[in-house]
């Protein structure tokens, strides 16, 4: 009997990939600068494991991690163990774990040392020997963002940003520059010597299964789209509330503070996912070319908008759980006299035709009274109200409600009758929750974008001329804020919902939604 | 987890409906917090004395429980239907998911009417899966209708030819999940990413071996792999036959002037399934990959470079795992299964 038809020419496609869920990677070797770090402990490394776990490694996977401090690989491999059996979502497979650990190498040495670079093109050289093939290469750079520069330009040195017969890739973890100079500048650094489709900027808000579902609950609905614009849409609301300090982190939030730690990236990610254009086609270039052109609609706020646009305030003391907390300026390790915010408002304008005239407000801010990520999309109220004379005091414009976290879904609230003999009105949630509608867990979004960065598939990760977009955006802020040394910042207090100044960002009867 | 239970003796459909309603109202009265999954509505029947086993195996599926089990015990004698129903959460969780499942105890006489018992009880709107691991063609027969996905195993059955004739009928009727051909998928995926690189892509133009290793039992799974690999690559097949009670031996064409030698052979292991697959091209390569502790090992040998190992890293999912997978992918449809279980046939057709 001869088969059913297939291709025929395997040069050009792999005929056995057809009907699997978990396509093929290929050969690569992984190469964790900061490999000792907090973020390679808590995510990278039991990431790797679970997808080890699940056989999604490619057949042929080598890691070296890298970083300053003295470890033998023993003793890298043993805090690697300790980290995955620590934070895995999954309770470790021994076996998997030791095959795991087993293949772990580890280059102890400065960053900016031409000897780790030697070192680690002679392992890679091994790599490929012993596997009889070149070996793909992804370099991870998870380390302070002083040496993203410093690391590109030594990997080019050392003829390590490519490779006959296989692919190189840079992974480069937040933040991607201090403000839009920065950024243009370790762009430019960054792209002297990787072309940019070697170059996979990480947002890790992007691997996560709702944000990626913000895109199927758009183009997949035909429910939403026809309201998606300024005919129906009052105003949007983009939150991010924290109800934690900065913990131990003031060194780095001294320099950050919430606009550049939350707003430059994961909202404003959010912010072009929920206004782009729908793409074409999902490939990372098309999905991308309609984010930077959302973005490049948003008109950054000029100077003397900056005070009307937006507030920043500081968290003062106050109970937070039931706990009193200090004020951020009674952390330790921040400055007494410090103007860095922890809280920041935005009203934003997309001007293109379908947004023209919503605002779009963001918030974000530590010590907050819930912690919460969710975009709130209200829509216009009713043009005429026919209930309004017999008791209709509960009715209110729809929203559509999409949860982050901590509770992924989607709720939209609607007006329903109160049961009983007079026509009376009350908003009603109508819930969707990820939990009760799908039987498999989300994977850690380092999973989803690790595996992405192997296969070369960069639509979830922000390219070039995004991250200038976003940037160019926040910078008239930043340098406003910076300029103004006199201004008092406003306070609010731990476990409130924000500084009352934010209210005033809202034009007429808006109001912030409840934390 | 928690539990909130009903019961009730001679009872029917309708007060069955009623008390899952009545729980899930109460429950939802003392916590707003906790809501009905509404993913899958899982039938399953089964004869009454093995009960205890498939529920002892649903138990261990995991996180992929089914929204809504209703367990059909089939009890020689019986001419009235019992129920229990038991509903399931997590109360600690802020917000919760609530599984329910409902026992029914019946007779023989009742299946061929089952659909008047099942479908007031069904939650509409949602898939339903049928799994009738113990046979119960009548069962099947009248929920016909009312079934979106069956789920068997051919690995099951003591007749691997007789099981895959089953599983082709059932495909024509509904969508097939096949646990035999799930047991297949992690050799599936190995064998496409050896092959993905484009230098040795080419290599698939020229297999001139392909041997399943599987335990004894597993002759459908191996047969299914073996069906796929032919389906995939456009074999012209001919029917295994027994190779001297070692298994089976056979041969395809391929466009090439070669022919590719296909042999399965089963082997002892303590779990039902593959044990390793060996593939061979230009006569002088081969790739072979077998079961290992934390994954699969890995060996190549070529002229030129010897023989050399590697592990392929992954964890074992279990039987367990293997009834969650297959509950999961009722969700999922799989364009390959059924070019994979003609060929399955075909190669098997002369086996006794």
């Amino acid at each position: 009997m001869q088969s059913a038809a297939v291709a025929t020419d395997f040069e050009q496609d792999n005929p056995l990939i057809a009907g699997l869920e978990r396509l093929p990677v290929r050969p690569t070797a992984l190469v964790i600068f900061g490999a000792t770090g907090d973020l390679s402990h808590r995510k990278l490394l039991p990431a790797l494991y679970n997808l080890a776990h699940e056989g999604a490694l490619p057949e042929r996977f080598e890691l070296i991690g890298v970083s300053r401090s003295e470890f033998s690989h023993d003793e890298f491999r043993n805090e690697a163990r300790e980290s995955i059996e620590r934070f895995s979502r999954r309770r470790p497979d021994q076996n998997v774990l030791n095959g795991l650990l087993g293949e772990m190498r580890y280059l102890p040495g400065s960053f900016d040392s031409d000897e780790v670079y030697g070192e680690i093109g002679k392992t890679l050289r091994e790599f490929d020997e012993r596997a009889s093939e070149p070996l793909n290469r992804v370099f991870y750079l998870s380390t302070a963002p002083q040496f993203f520069p410093v690391i590109a330009s030594k990997l080019g040195d050392a003829g390590l940003s490519e490779c006959e017969r296989a692919e190189t890739r840079i992974v480069i973890e937040k933040p991607f520059g201090y403000d839009l100079a920065s950024a243009q500048q370790l762009n430019a650094q960054v792209l002297e010597v990787f072309d940019e489709s070697q170059v996979f900027r990480i947002d890790h808000y992007l691997g996560k299964e709702t944000v990626q579902n913000l895109m199927a609950l758009r183009f997949a609905n035909a429910l939403f789209e026809p309201v998606w614009n300024r005919n129906f849409i009052d105003h949007v609301q983009i939150t991010a509330a924290e109800d934690i300090g900065i913990g131990g982190r003031a060194g780095y939030y001294e320099g950050a503070g919430a606009l550049r730690d939350l707003v430059q990236n994961h909202m404003m990610q959010l912010l072009a996912l929920l206004t782009m254009e729908p793409p074409s086609s999902f490939d990372a270039d098309r999905v991308r070319d309609e984010k930077l052109k959302v973005l490049e609609a948003i008109v950054p706020p000029s100077p003397g908008d900056v005070a009307a646009m937006t507030v920043r305030a500081q968290y003062g003391p106050g109970t937070v759980g039931g706990k009193r907390v200090t004020g951020y300026l009674e952390e330790e390790g921040v400055d007494p006299h410090s103007r860095t915010e922890t809280y920041a408002a935005l009203k934003l304008h997309v001007s293109n035709w379908r947004w023209a005239g919503v605002p779009v407000y963001l918030r974000t801010g530590k010590q907050l009274a819930r912690k919460v990520t969710e975009i709130v999309v209200t829509l216009k109220p009713v043009p005429h109200l026919a209930f309004k004379n017999i008791g209709s005091v509960g009715v209110q414009p729809n929203q559509i409600i999409l949860t982050v976290q901590p509770d992924e879904g989607v709720s939209v609230s609607l007006g329903a009758k109160i049961p009983g003999a007079t026509m009376r009105i009350r908003p009603v949630n109508m819930e969707f929750r990820y939990g009760t509608s799908f039987l498999s867990e989300s994977p850690e979004a380092y999973e989803r974008l690790i595996l992405d960065a192997m296969r070369g598939d960069a639509t979830l990760f922000t390219r070039g001329d995004e991250i200038i977009a976003l940037w160019a955006i926040i910078d008239p802020i930043l340098q406003a804020w910076k300029a103004d040394t006199t201004s008092p910042i406003p306070q609010y207090a731990a476990g409130s919902a924000g500084p009352a100044e934010a209210d005033a960002l809202l034009d007429g009867d808006r109001r912030w939604r409840r934390l | 987890m928690s539990e909130d239970v009903w019961s009730a003796q001679d009872t029917n459909p309708d007060a069955i409906e009623a008390a899952l309603r009545e729980l899930l109202r109460e429950r939802h009265a003392a916590n707003q917090g906790l809501a009905p999954a509404r993913v899958l509505n899982l039938i399953v029947v089964v004869d009454r004395s093995w009960k205890g086993e498939i529920s002892n195996r649903l138990e261990r599926v995991g996180r992929y429980h089914a929204s809504r089990t209703i367990l059909c015990a089939v009890e020689d004698g019986r001419d009235t239907l019992d129920a229990f129903a038991v509903m399931s959460y997590d109360e600690r969780a802020g917000i919760g998911v609530i599984r329910e499942q409902v026992e029914i105890d019946m007779g023989p006489e009742h299946l061929t009417a089952l659909t008047t018992i099942v479908d007031p009880i069904v939650i509409a709107e949602i898939p339903t899966v049928l799994w009738s691991p113990h046979g119960h063609d009548e069962a099947v027969e009248a929920l016909r209708g009312l079934v979106d996905v069956t789920l068997l195993d051919s690995d099951d059955a003591p007749d691997p030819v007789a099981a895959l004739a089953k599983a082709e009928d059932e495909l024509n009727l509904a969508y097939v999940v096949d646990l035999a051909w799930l047991r297949t998928t992690p050799w599936r995926e190995r064998l496409a990413a050896s092959f993905d690189s484009p230098g040795r892509r080419a290599s698939l133009a020229s297999l001139d071996g392909f041997v399943v290793r599987h335990e004894a039992s597993s002759t459908a799974s191996a047969l299914l792999l073996a069906g796929w690999i032919s389906s995939r690559l456009g074999w012209d097949i001919r029917p295994l036959e027994s190779a001297n009670g070692s298994g089976l031996r056979g041969r395809a064409y391929t466009n090439s002037p070669r022919y590719v030698d296909i042999r399965l052979e089963p082997v002892d292991q303590s779990v039902p399934g593959l044990a390793g697959v060996t593939v061979g091209w230009q006569r002088e390569y081969t790739l072979s990959l077998d079961r290992a502790q934390g994954g699969l090992h890995a060996r190549e040998a070529s002229p030129a470079r010897g023989e050399q190992g590697w592990l392929v890293l992954g964890g074992s999912r279990g039987e367990g795992g293997i009834l969650g997978e297959g509950i999961r992918q009722s969700h999922l449809r799989d364009p390959t299964y059924g070019p994979a279980l003609r060929a399955a046939r075909e190669l098997s057709i002369n086996v006794g």
